[in-house]
């Protein structure tokens, strides 16, 4: 009972962050129809860059109050974040649409790789630690051998994660860009003649996208206190998992699914073997794909000629 | 940073360029501070066991630099209002050029292939100098074949594959398991005697890893073969990681993360190359020499890659190439013509996967030792990459981008005077992934064909013609 209530909280924490990287891959598959798949590498660099704003921050500005330096990189890393994926848009994707089917596909995938290297390239391929931030924690139950704890650090990023996606929804919903946002979505061509500027609505659900990796980005640095610039690589194929097995397209999907996926990939690991945790997240990715391509809260795809 | 394109008429009087090129680059080259500066600007270093940070200025002040000079240039030259947009359409004189001297380059590829080895041997002076060479050749040649056997089902049937490393994965294990499994040696070492398997383990799992990586394919194929162009990479990608995760937890199989060593080597069809009695140089009167393995080794790789190429060819004229290619211009219009397209699916996906276990064979009994770290996603993306960068479908430009790719780099590395620019711990290898990621964003926006883009159409009326790659549009559908 107790081992299970920890790796509930565990894995509600993982599927924290997992959803926040999942939404980047659902809206820009709603909104272009493509997988972005240099998606996960971009949240690999949203950590990098919270890393050395870390850094600076601490040590070169000497900032000792652990709550505002959190607030400054995680902003800082939004921005930079951002405008990374603004231009990757700009540059990798806005050209080819209109060419053929498989084009998006392969510019994302040698962005991906891109990526990955430069980070390797300019930053070194080890690890790189940062000493643990936050390690206070809550003990809720204790049974004399077992304690179940609830780590500061881990409700930061349900709170934070909560938080955003509040705001979220409410940019989606209620305000002007939602709604073009919605339109795009529904019928490109029929937004364009209704006056919507279609680029840069795309722009900006990439802006999006990337601000929300670069949240998970900051988030995951602080959770785990290592950055690596592999470490794009598997959570992003799990954010898609995540994303697809929700539904894709759908943004309440997308969370739920990260949240799934979390939990998931923490009780297999604790109840089964950990060595095939990657595997057991890959094969609930072919699954879906192959028995329920529509995932748990998506539409049904209508084959168009 | 951004394609322009022309987008009006050039006016009659020059507008005015410097003023709105140099405003133009300013703001690309504050954008590519914003890109670079954290990750360029700063260096994250371990020093004294903490994490802290050294600073690049010049280096970042070098990138930038470049962005904007470079932006600025083109404003005034290339992307300038004043210039009269080109009105010659038709194949480029690069294609024009391509179909000019087409007909010779095939053979004169084909005969230096050949000839390599020798090349080698007498320019170099000597068997022994000119292993790097033939290693290089060796090297080349696999991933020329890799690259061959991924064309099928990315090139011809338009089926991305994420995952082709899995199948190069289970050609080579195939080969690593079988040949030093003890009970089998113990078997054919009764009937055949003691050496039998040793000698002949490579040719008979040859055909066998084909076969395995071929049924592979269809095992994987047949459940995602329904799925559309993006998720069907995605779900191979998966399958590909699913595999080689599976080869380094399943440690009682495959050894796990140590890999399997002291693989059988290769023989020549039976005759060992080693120094006895028996062995290759005693039986043909040489003096013995190791190089004589490696030389052969090199045929056998030649002769493999002009298998794939051979098939394909030949693929193409039959009833199943026909339709790969035509599921790959449209496949709504394939089922309505009667196509059975999951059949004509898997047979591309089991063809090209039975050329990847052919080349893990290979692999296997060149390095006489696998190890999952040699099947990661890097090799899926290499093989992809080549492929895409020679111009999907084209077999000599997938040759020519693997020879570019695999051997420029390589040959980068002993080039003294970069090291001189660049410091002495340059490595060019380095940067190999680097650009292959580059290089195929860059030839997705302004070359999608390929580098080399004009096709032999298999179907003609009357006269062969040259395709240029732009009129045909591939993969809607």
């Amino acid at each position: 009972m107790e081992i299970f209530v920890q790796q509930l909280i565990n894995g509600l924490t993982l599927g924290s962050i997992y959803g926040l990287i999942a939404i980047g891959y659902t809206m820009v598959f709603g909104i272009i129809g493509m997988v972005n798949f240099a998606h996960g590498d971009v949240f690999m660099v949203s950590a990098f860059i919270a890393l050395i704003c870390f850094l600076l921050v601490t040590t070169v500005m000497g900032i000792t109050s652990i709550f505002l330096a959190l607030a400054i990189v995680l902003v800082v890393a939004m921005v930079f974040t951002s405008l990374l994926n603004w231009a990757i848009e700009r540059v990798a994707y806005r050209p080819l649409r209109g060419s053929f089917r498989l084009a998006p596909m392969i510019s994302a995938i040698g962005m991906s790789i891109f990526l990955a290297n430069f980070v390797q390239v300019t930053q070194g391929p080890r690890n790189k630690p940062i000493p643990p931030m936050i390690t206070d924690v809550i003990v809720l139950m204790d049974n004399g051998s077992y304690q179940v704890t609830l780590a500061w650090k881990q409700v930061i990023i349900m709170v934070i994660t909560a938080a955003l996606l509040g705001g979220f929804w409410y940019l989606v919903q209620k305000t002007s860009l939602g709604r073009a946002q919605r339109a795009c979505e529904q019928d490109r061509k029929m937004a364009a003649l209704l006056g919507i500027n279609v680029d840069h609505t795309i722009s900006l659900t990439f802006v999006i996208g990337a601000a929300l990796a670069a949240v998970a980005g900051t988030l995951y640095l602080m959770y785990y206190g290592v950055a690596n610039f592999a470490d794009g690589f598997v959570p992003g194929v799990k954010a898609f998992t995540a994303a697809v097995l929700g539904g894709i397209g759908s943004l309440p999907g997308a969370v739920l699914g990260g949240l799934l996926i979390g939990l998931i990939e923490t009780f297999w690991s604790a109840y089964f073997s950990i060595e095939y945790k990657d595997v057991a997240a890959f094969s609930i990715l072919a699954i879906t794909l192959i028995f329920m391509p529509q995932g748990l809260l998506g539409r049904p795809e209508v084959e168009k000629v | 940073m951004a394609v322009q394109t022309a987008e009006t008429a050039p006016p009659a009087a020059a507008i005015p360029v410097l003023g709105p090129a140099f405003k133009d680059a300013l703001i690309a080259g504050l954008i590519a501070l914003g890109l670079f500066g954290p990750l360029i600007g700063f260096e994250t270093v371990i020093i004294d066991g903490a994490l802290g940070l050294a600073y690049r200025p010049s280096l970042l002040a070098i990138m930038v630099g470049i962005i904007f000079f470079g932006r600025l240039l083109l404003n005034l030259t290339l992307w300038s209002p004043n210039r009269k947009p080109s009105t010659h359409t038709g194949p480029t004189l690069f294609d024009r050029a391509g179909t000019f001297i087409g007909p010779g380059v095939k053979p004169a590829l084909l005969a230096f292939a050949v000839l390599f080895p020798a090349i080698a041997i007498f320019s170099l002076g000597g068997l022994n100098e000119s292993r790097y060479l033939i290693d290089l050749g060796i090297l080349i040649l696999t991933y020329v074949m890799l690259g061959w056997g991924l064309n099928i089902v990315v090139g011809l049937a338009g089926l991305l594959d994420l995952g082709y490393v899995a199948f190069y994965a289970v050609g080579a294990y195939t080969y690593a398991l079988l040949a030093t499994s003890a009970p089998i040696n113990d078997f054919f070492a009764g009937l055949f005697g003691a050496t039998f398997w040793a000698n002949w383990a490579f040719w008979i799992c040859l055909p066998m890893a084909g076969i395995f990586a071929g049924v592979w394919g269809m095992i994987l194929g047949f459940p995602v073969l329904r799925l559309r162009g993006d998720y069907l990479a995605i779900v191979t990608l998966a399958f590909g990681e699913i595999i080689r995760l599976v080869l380094i937890n399943w440690v009682d199989f495959t050894n796990g993360g140590a890999g399997i060593a002291s693989i059988p080597r290769a023989t020549f069809f039976g005759i060992p190359f080693n120094a006895g009695p028996d062995g290759f140089a005693a039986l043909f009167g040489l003096p013995f020499s190791p190089m004589h393995r490696i030389v052969f080794l090199y045929f056998v790789i030649l002769a493999l890659a002009l298998l794939t190429a051979f098939v394909t060819v030949r693929l193409r004229r039959l009833p199943v190439g026909r339709a790969w290619e035509a599921l790959r211009e449209d496949e709504i219009a394939c089922r309505s013509l009667g196509i059975n397209t999951t059949t004509t699916k898997l047979s591309a996906f089991a063809t090209g996967a039975m050329f990847g276990g052919f080349a893990g064979c290979f692999f296997a009994v060149r390095a006489g030792f696998v190890s999952p770290e040699s099947f990661t996603f890097d090799v899926s993306a290499m093989i992809l990459a080549i492929v895409v960068l020679g111009g999907m479908g084209s077999q000599i430009g997938v040759a020519v981008a693997a020879a570019v790719m695999m051997g420029g780099m390589e040959m980068l590395r002993n080039l003294g005077f970069l090291t001189q620019i660049f410091g002495n711990d340059f490595d060019p290898s380095l940067y190999r992934m680097l650009i292959f990621g580059f290089a195929m964003v860059a030839i997705m926006v302004w070359k999608p064909r390929g580098l080399v883009s004009t096709r032999d159409p298999t179907i003609f009326l009357k006269e062969r013609k040259a395709v240029s790659g732009d009129l045909v549009k591939e993969g809607h559908g």
